[in-house]
């Protein structure tokens, strides 16, 4: 009959090895597999979606951008993308996580509203949520079709270009439910202006 | 150690501890060491309480998260530190379930089975096989999965921004099916590295219920009659679809001053899911015990923030965690037999087992744990400026951010109303120590339940014992979940999410 002491001394001793086992296995061989498949199969999506022009990195077409100049307001010949909590920084994802009550996002959401009508030229009731908002991540690249539509005279202006023919960019631009039911209604803000850029320049 | 030698109670309890303790050494060592080891892309030390705070939540399946994952977790201690435990301590909450199921199906033995095969087969056999398929489907669907330190990207607007890469989808997979929830990312599943599409999102939520919903098949099987287990299933069933039609309904009303003024309940959600999808995962996510995130619960409405509370605060049964789950709503169903046996004025019996004073105790210690670790975590933080100074947002909005710590942190569950600056020396401290009895010490219980209840012969089932598998006991079990547990709660609910929201 052994001690309790050397008892629990011999457990140690078996969770230790198997903890390292677990983490050759589990913490090296295992994502490595998934790496190596998944570089086969889907190198792209496995490497982040990049979206390139020539050899330079213009971004990913799963991460928003801002489009502003460096002082920080909007490049009026782009669609412009969600308010973020942080900037579009790729190394700082997260949410305002402001209370549903909270003052201090009340006033943002009314000061954004403002800007946003005056900078478009639309009546303030026609801003949706999504253009007033932060979202969970503050990379979000997509937004709703609604915030969409009231860009494109802005941006047609801009560019010199019939309204229509950005209208059609932006219906390319523009997901549906995955399914038909799973989600919401989406643009790509990232690849609609490099649309843009390349076909009216 | 002899792996054919089955183990009693203590022993397999013994084991189930000294594992854990080596995970929380060898996981605190690693964030601490980081700067030493390769594949570490020049990430800092971990500061000690939060390294411990990060040890302990992920070796606990909480898998609350102080820390922001891309400026803190290197690609190593992300693969060969979070990603082993995310599978490990799955399996641990596992063996204990099936220990527990042992303890019934068994009889007049004092063995419950041997942890260490227990736990290697869960891995082998459930856990690795499911994860690496579901890792491929999330790369198809844009998951990243790569090695990469990051890209700099020069956007339109002309600035460089930073692109994150590393081993994403392979610690996706494990931590949505082992109810884990530590995103790879700050933002966790709303990352849209993580999160990249909508479908992606449901197929995390399906991972997630996957293997809570499938045990009580399991205990209905190895007792030897199913409908057993159908019938804590239906219970589970039952208790997730009233919240869940709670959840999207709080939600779809637009609760708050500031989501009014929206006109939608947008802040802290993704285009890309919508508002449905996110009521759905956030509801999914404290039902069960993963925590993992495609919206800011910290933003929700009110009452929807006070819903995922609620879910937590039954102990997250319906249906929980991957095997703690099963356990809990096991020890729930004692009760409610208890319940019944005083109605009547028999002994109560579950599925021949006696239950008797001793059953009983551990069942009600059981009960208590979470209740008092959250209530009493909460008052002490209410009660010190290191704990009310962290609040994002002021009034019974700031109240819900602390109460929900607790919550999340003595549940297991590890989501957060992430508003509250939690990664300071005193919430590192005090919800690491909340995570760690929240977790061990119902095991405790559990364990010691099974042990006493294995050792008993089966009686015969007569006239007059209350039969388990009918709708009588579902109903009677689904109202113990809410009285007996969620009124514990009431006070401090009112105080919050209820004060706010009505």
């Amino acid at each position: 009959m052994s001690s309790p002491v050397s008892l629990t001394g011999r457990q140690l001793w078996a969770g230790l090895r198997a903890m390292l086992v677990a983490t050759v296995t589990l913490g090296l061989l295992y994502p490595l597999l998934v790496t190596g498949i998944g570089q086969v199969i889907a190198p792209d999506r496995a490497d982040g979606s990049l979206v390139h022009a020539g050899r330079t990195v213009l971004g990913s077409s799963l991460i928003g951008q801002g489009f502003v100049y460096a002082a920080g307001n909007p490049l009026p010949q782009y669609f412009q993308s969600r308010p973020s909590a942080s900037d579009y920084d790729g190394a700082a994802s997260g949410g305002s996580n402001l209370g549903p009550n909270s003052p201090a996002l009340a006033d943002l959401i009314a000061q954004r509203r403002a800007e946003i009508a005056a900078f478009n030229g639309v009546p303030a009731a026609d801003v949706p949520a999504d253009a007033v908002t932060a979202s969970a991540s503050g990379l979000d690249p997509d937004i709703s079709p609604a915030y969409a539509a009231i860009q494109v005279d802005r941006v047609a202006r801009e560019r010199g270009v019939p309204a229509d023919r950005v209208g059609r960019l932006v219906d390319e631009a523009t997901v549906g439910r995955d399914l038909g039911f799973i989600g919401a209604p989406y643009v790509k803000v990232l690849e609609l202006n490099v649309a843009l850029d390349q076909e009216l320049p | 150690m002899d792996a054919d030698s089955e183990q009693r109670w203590p022993t397999y309890l013994r084991s189930v501890l000294a594992f854990s303790a080596v995970g929380v050494l060898l996981l605190y060592l690693l964030q601490r060491v980081q700067p030493l080891l390769p594949l570490s892309d020049g990430m800092a030390a971990v500061e000690q309480s939060s390294a411990w705070n990060t040890a302990v939540s992920f070796v606990t399946n909480t898998n609350w998260q102080g820390y922001s994952g891309e400026s803190t977790m290197g690609n190593l201690v992300q693969m060969a530190g979070l990603a082993v435990q995310n599978f490990v301590s799955a399996a641990v909450g596992i063996t204990v379930a099936i220990a527990l199921v042992r303890g019934f199906a068994r009889t007049t033995t004092d063995r419950l089975g041997n942890f260490w095969v227990d736990v290697t087969r869960t891995v082998t056999r459930v856990l690795l096989p499911i994860s690496v398929v579901a890792a491929l489907v999330l790369v198809l669907g844009g998951v990243v999965q790569n090695l990469s330190a990051g890209v700099a990207a020069h956007t339109l607007g002309g600035v460089t921004q930073f692109l994150p890469g590393g081993p994403v989808a392979s610690q996706e997979a494990i931590k949505e099916l082992g109810t884990n929830g530590g995103g790879f990312f700050n933002a966790n599943s709303a990352h849209p590295f993580e999160g990249p599409t909508a479908w992606v999102s449901l197929f995390q939520i399906f991972l997630m219920l996957l293997i809570p919903f499938a045990l009580p098949r399991t205990f209905g099987r190895m007792v030897g009659d199913k409908r057993q287990g159908y019938a804590i299933l239906g219970v589970m069933a039952a208790l997730a679809s009233v919240s869940l039609g709670l959840m999207s309904w709080v939600q779809a009303r637009s609760g708050g001053t500031a989501t009014q003024l929206a006109g939608a309940a947008m802040e802290g959600q993704e285009v890309r899911f919508g508002g449905p999808l996110s009521a759905l995962f956030a509801d999914v996510t404290t039902l069960t015990s993963t925590g993992a995130v495609n919206s800011m619960h910290d933003s929700f409405t009110p009452l929807g923030g006070g819903v995922a509370m609620v879910n937590m605060m039954l102990g997250e049964v319906a249906p929980g965690g991957v095997g703690s789950g099963l356990y809990g709503m096991l020890v729930l169903a004692v009760i409610t037999v208890f319940v019944a046996g005083l109605m009547v004025g028999r002994t109560p019996e579950y599925l021949g087992k006696r239950l008797g004073r001793r059953e009983m105790t551990l069942a009600s210690l059981y009960i208590l744990t979470t209740p008092a670790l959250v209530l009493i975590g909460t008052g002490i933080a209410m009660a010190f400026p290191a704990g009310r100074g962290a609040m994002l947002n002021a009034g019974p909005h700031g109240l819900s951010e602390v109460l929900y710590a607790f919550t999340s942190a003595a549940n297991n569950n590890g989501s957060a109303f992430a508003g509250l600056s939690a990664n300071t020396p005193f919430y590192n401290v005090a919800l690491g120590l909340a995570m760690a009895f929240g977790r061990f010490l119902p095991i405790v219980f559990v364990l010691a339940l099974a042990g006493r209840l294995a050792v008993q012969g089966r009686r015969p089932a007569t006239v007059g014992t209350f039969p388990t598998h009918r709708p009588l006991f579902v109903s009677l079990l689904f109202a113990v979940v809410l009285v007996v547990v969620g009124l514990t709660y009431f006070p401090a609910l009112s105080l919050g999410p209820l004060a706010e929201g009505l």
